[in-house]
């Protein structure tokens, strides 16, 4: 069986603050406009679908309680269609669609929807901390560090420096605002509307188009207290050719604070036959792998490799590479590991100038893949996301 | 009851004083114990008492657990067993917890580890207003946790913040502080504190605890669902890295209050029983335990002054040279009281030695930590001098001058010439042979090395070295005049290096071995500090300058010619000097940089000078640091360098920071098993030279199954941090 990319839609990012202009907006909310906007659009029969599965890294409060089947029963959807939650911190976007992906191509659903969602102004980050991070035996005994310093010690390794970080952080947000002024996600763009159907959000909101490695020399290194803290000791104990961690990072070469959700609709040809749908794309491949969980954020080579064996390709089968720019070193790392021109890597801008919704990502940024694919006319894309702990997940599409 | 009294009055309230029968400071030991689970069932029984003052008969109100005591349990205890022991004194506490009765807890001096768990058993605490009364829960030192209740009651008390604050850093508290953190709920001066403690029991307070009501939830039962709490817990996991990853017991305080506080109280206590019971049978507690406490004391006491010689006195010191080693040396002295005559060459030098304690006491008065009244009495006791003749009736001489035998022995002769015959002479010479030394002197059996650290003023440990002809009553006469600066000493027998120097050569060596194999710098000098030593071997070098021990190799040389194999560090050190002339920190860098007003940092052009190669395997590389000084310090052992395992271990503790989670140098081969010691030592020694071969005697030891401390049992490998 194979799993083909009907659509997909995302609505805008919002700044992950209390004056941003989606923190009036519910999570379930979210996600409710997305299924409504995908059915209307689609003119799609919702009793097609078997299962809708939306991810989120922080999935207790409003996120908690399986959010995927409230938000089909506030969008209306037929009350067959079932719902599920996971959680793969920043990977589950994308991992949600791989899932729903991998029930149509066992041939056990026909459809389903597969996405994310992160109200990272209306959550508080910590809410869903886990022993990894908080019980002490397992968190001393993994050598855990907080993300950012995972992201520093991979510039340190790879003599990374405060200039190549900011330097990369001001192409994302050209690249970005390039995107937007030629109106390249038009097509994936839900606005967001309040109560009384007031559109309260159309574009994202987190860029600052002009940024400049002047601009951006003025900020501090956001991870230094916590090295000092300790966790620069995790550091060298885990790495001890580490003389001294290097800060480089900050918030803006880190991927920003977002609110936001993105869906997927997968399904068979048979399903595309009865819906009266034409297929996009289809998904080839994906994978996840686990990789070292100090630094966490170097699964993305290993399991892009996985997933291009998975699909039985090579790397020069990938058109457009398509990484979550978590922090700058990954990228970097990335980048440089895989031998990718900066022409084929996140062409439109990435999370550093747009965000990262955490739970979101994944599903929002396999969308701007194949909006890109079809918009260049090339084949075959790449997406990929590290995740904390030291995990990964990649999927790779191509069109139809 | 041999070691509580109690004392019922008229008005109900009794009084339960502890008063140990046999020593001066009140203990936890299993006849306290007993005691106390007596007193306990008859205040309970007795209808006509109603609250108990519990106070102390001694200065202190009570010390921590018999640490004798309990270094006897490893090796002995199951774990199981362990955690019956510590639930016996946890079960004492709950009795009086729930006796149905308040109990007040007076505390009139200080209250530490077992002690200040008692007074948080008691309902009530008011602690005496002196600021030697301190209290706290410095268990985490020993390497254990305060496992009758003290990480849960004081969690309960205090919060997670304050009480991981006070259980990690193991520090204690004076009486503001302790109100402050209202982990006591008075202070009252000495004269009013029984009287305090009546008043409160008068008031007819509540006899159960919070945390035995019916109801009660613990503070922390949402787990992590709290992000505060969850973030505050993950802060302090990081921060225990600083800590290293050698101790086991800052880990299980941390998760006995994370998992404490979110349990029902009893539940706690049993959690926090079973933390116990792993670290009290952990070889590290034994370790820490034996060395730095029940060791030290020991050799403090006189644990290797000869028996039979009446005790002396030094009354006053002659201190000969006033450079960085002897103006230390007359401030210490000074400072217990001794007179002191520091002579050198001429008296401005003579008196920039004097300088220096103006200096140390300026720093101390600044503090608050001396009376500028003591301080000039101090200074008054310091005569600086050029005039030998002044040294006349001095009790002992330390001679301090530059290491020149030459010299050294001008000195010798012109000192003796006025000093009484009965004078004591020592040197601290840190590398010459005393028996050479002590050639220029008319009494070799009077002649004794004494060998101060550096600096002076902090550093606890003093070698004694025994020269050839060194008499018994000389070293009886050096111990005591240690025993009056209240230093650590060991006792050594005279060659090359002593003990100390010697074995500390080995750790520096091998730093500078491992970069010429190609080891990253930064590699080298993190590994050493993994496994404890307090600075990593090329930062040792830079501040000592490799002249320092190059010398050492060169003067062996020229004594023994081909014989002598130098050691591994040798090429790495003479191309810093000779080739690449960055010998150390003085001459404006080694093998680091030091920018002006900024941070150290590894010079760069170490990688282009010994280039970076792959495939070192920094648990190997701790591994060599550890057994390179182990295996020396065996060898000092086996040629009579040393007599003893405890000054093999003070020594290389206190000496030059070898890690105290080991026990020392020979305790660390105890722990990890001699056979097994030997059996890596070979493979060690294959790869990286004899330096690491074991040599027949202590082949004969493993093969025997031997240990070097009576009755050691090894560590079950598993267990073992670094093996």
């Amino acid at each position: 069986m194979e799993a083909y990319i009907y659509d997909h839609v995302r609505t805008p990012r919002g700044k992950g603050r209390p004056d941003g202009a989606l923190h009036e907006i519910t999570s379930v909310e979210m996600v409710t406009q997305l299924l409504t906007a995908l059915r209307d659009r689609n003119d799609l029969d919702t009793s097609l679908l078997d299962d809708v599965i939306i991810g989120m890294a922080q999935p207790v409060g409003e996120q908690g309680g399986v959010l995927a089947r409230a938000a089909v029963l506030q969008a209306g959807y037929a009350q067959t269609v079932a719902g599920q939650q996971i959680h793969r911190f920043c990977a589950t976007g994308l991992d949600a669609v791989s899932l729903i992906a991998a029930q149509v191509h066992s041939g056990m659903i026909q459809a389903g929807i597969g996405g994310g969602v992160e109200s990272m102004s209306r959550t508080v980050m910590g809410y869903d901390s886990g022993a990894w991070t908080s019980d002490p035996k397992v968190a001393f005994g993994n050598y855990y560090a907080p993300q950012g310093i995972g992201a520093d010690i991979i510039a340190t390794l790879d003599g990374i420096t405060r200039d190549d970080v900011d330097q990369f952080a001001v192409e994302s947000q050209r690249k970005a605002a390039n995107a937007w002024e030629n109106g390249y996600f038009r097509r994936s763009i839900v606005p967001v509307v309040d109560a009384l159907g007031e559109v309260v959000l159309d574009h994202d909101e987190h860029m600052r188009p002009g940024t400049t490695v002047e601009s951006l020399a003025k900020l501090k290194p956001a991870f230094e207290g916590f090295g000092k803290a300790g966790f620069e000791a995790v550091a060298k104990a885990k790495y001890p050719e580490i003389e001294d961690l290097s800060y480089v990072h900050h918030g803006g070469n880190s991927s920003g604070i977002v609110d936001g959700s993105g869906i997927v609709l997968v399904g068979s040809k048979e399903f595309g036959q009865k819906a009266g749908l034409k297929a996009r794309g289809r998904i080839r491949s994906y994978a996840n792998i686990g990789s070292e969980p100090t630094i966490m954020l170097t699964a993305p080579a290993a399991v892009s490799r996985k997933a291009i064996k998975a699909g039985g390709m090579t790397d020069k089968d990938i058109d457009l590479w398509e990484l979550n720019e978590a922090f700058a070193s990954v990228v970097l790392r990335y980048q440089r590991e895989m031998n990718i021109p900066d022409d084929k890597i996140n062409v439109n801008g990435g999370a550093i100038a747009m965000g990262h919704p955490l739970g979101a990502t994944g599903a929002m940024i396999l969308g701007t893949v194949l909006d890109e694919l079809e918009r260049r006319d090339l084949e075959t894309g790449l997406i990929t996301l590290c995740a904390a702990n030291g995990l990964g997940t990649a999927a790779i599409i191509e069109r139809v | 009851m041999r070691h509580l009294k109690l004392e019922a009055a008229a008005d109900g309230f009794a009084t339960l004083i502890l008063d140990n029968a046999d020593e001066s400071m009140n203990v936890v030991s299993d006849a306290f114990i007993a005691d106390m689970e007596e007193a306990t069932k008859t205040i309970a029984a007795d209808e006509g008492i109603k609250g108990v003052i519990l106070t102390s008969a001694k200065k202190a109100f009570m010390a921590g657990a018999d640490l004798k005591q309990l270094v006897q349990g490893y090796g002995k205890l199951s774990k199981k067993e362990a955690f019956a022991f510590s639930q016996r004194a946890t079960a004492m506490h709950r009795a009086i917890e729930q006796s149905g009765k308040p109990w007040v807890a007076a505390i009139n001096g200080l209250a530490l580890g077992g002690g200040f768990e008692l007074a948080l058993a008691c309902h009530y605490r008011i602690l005496v207003d002196d600021p030697k009364a301190v209290v706290g829960l410095p268990e985490v030192n020993v390497g254990l946790l305060p496992g009758s209740g003290g990480t849960v009651r004081l969690g309960l008390i205090a919060g997670a913040k304050t009480a991981l604050d006070l259980l990690l850093s193991g520090r204690s508290v004076g009486p503001a502080e302790a109100l402050k953190l209202k982990i006591v709920d008075e202070v009252a001066p000495a004269d009013a504190l029984i009287d305090r403690a009546r008043a409160w029991l008068s008031t007819s307070p509540d006899p159960v605890k919070r945390w035995d009501v019916k109801g009660w939830v613990p503070p922390q039962k949402k787990g992590m669902t709290v992000p505060e709490d969850s973030m505050g817990y993950m802060m302090a996991t990081g921060s225990l890295a600083l800590k290293g990853y050698n101790s086991p017991a800052p880990q299980a305080i941390l998760s006995s209050v994370f998992e404490g506080l979110q349990l029902p109280f009893d539940k706690a206590l049993a959690v926090e029983g079973k933390y116990f019971a792993k670290l009290l049978t952990d070889p590290i507690a034994r370790n820490i335990i034996r060395t730095t406490f029940i060791s030290k004391q020991a050799a403090e006491k006189g644990a290797r002054r000869p028996a039979g010689v009446p005790k002396s006195e030094v009354k006053k010191v002659g201190v000969l040279g006033a450079g960085m080693m002897g103006a230390g040396i007359a401030y210490v002295s000074a400072n217990a009281g001794i007179e002191v005559v520091l002579l050198d060459r001429d008296v401005p030098t003579a008196e920039k030695g004097k300088a220096y304690s103006d200096k140390v006491l300026g720093k101390l008065i600044e503090k608050g930590k001396i009376a500028q009244d003591k301080a000039d009495a101090l200074l008054a006791r310091i005569t600086p001098t050029d005039d030998f003749a002044l040294l006349e009736g001095v009790d002992l001489i330390v001679e301090a001058v530059f290491e020149d035998t030459g010299i050294k022995a001008e000195t010798t002769r012109k000192a003796e010439a006025v000093i009484p015959a009965s004078a004591v002479f020592a040197s601290n010479t840190s590398t010459l042979p005393i028996s050479q030394l002590a050639e220029a002197s008319q009494r070799p059996d009077q002649f004794i090395g004494i060998h101060f650290f550096s600096p002076v003023d902090r550093m606890g440990l003093v070698e004694v070295i025994m020269g050839k002809q060194t008499g018994r009553e000389a070293l009886a006469r050096a111990l005591d005049y240690i025993a009056q600066l209240r230093k650590t000493p060991i006792v050594v027998n005279d060659s090359r290096g002593f003990y100390t120097s010697r074995v500390f050569q080995m750790l520096i060596h091998e730093g500078a071995a491992m970069l010429a194999e190609g080891v990253p710098a930064a590699v080298i000098e993190n590994a050493a500090k993994a496994v404890g030593m307090p600075v990593g071997p090329l930062a040792l070098l830079d501040e000592l300058t490799v002249d320092l021990p190059l010398k050492i190799v060169d003067q062996a040389i020229a004594e023994e010619g081909d014989r002598y194999t130098p050691p591994a560090g040798t090429a790495v050190m003479r191309r810093m000097k000779d080739e690449i002339k960055r010998p150390s920190r003085k001459e404006g860098g080694g093998f680091y940089d030091y920018p002006e007003g900024g941070k150290k940092h590894l010079w760069k052009g170490l990688a282009e000078q010994f280039p970076v190669k792959a495939g070192w395997d920094v648990e190997e590389l701790k591994q060599r640091f550890l057994y390179a000084q182990a295996m020396e310090t065996a060898r000092c052992l086996e040629e009579g360098v040393l007599e003893t395992a405890e000054d093999a271990d003070l020594g290389s503790i206190y000496g030059w920071g070898f890690p105290s989670w080991t026990g020392g140098t020979i305790s660390y081969i105890d722990t990890v098993g001699i056979e097994t010691f030997v059996a890596h030592a070979d493979s060690l020694a294959q790869k990286y030279g004899p330096r690491f071969l074991p040599s027949a005697w202590l082949r004969d030891k493993a093969a025997k199954g031997e240990s070097f401390y009576p009755g050691s049992e090894p560590a079950p490998v598993e267990e073992l941090v670094t093996a």
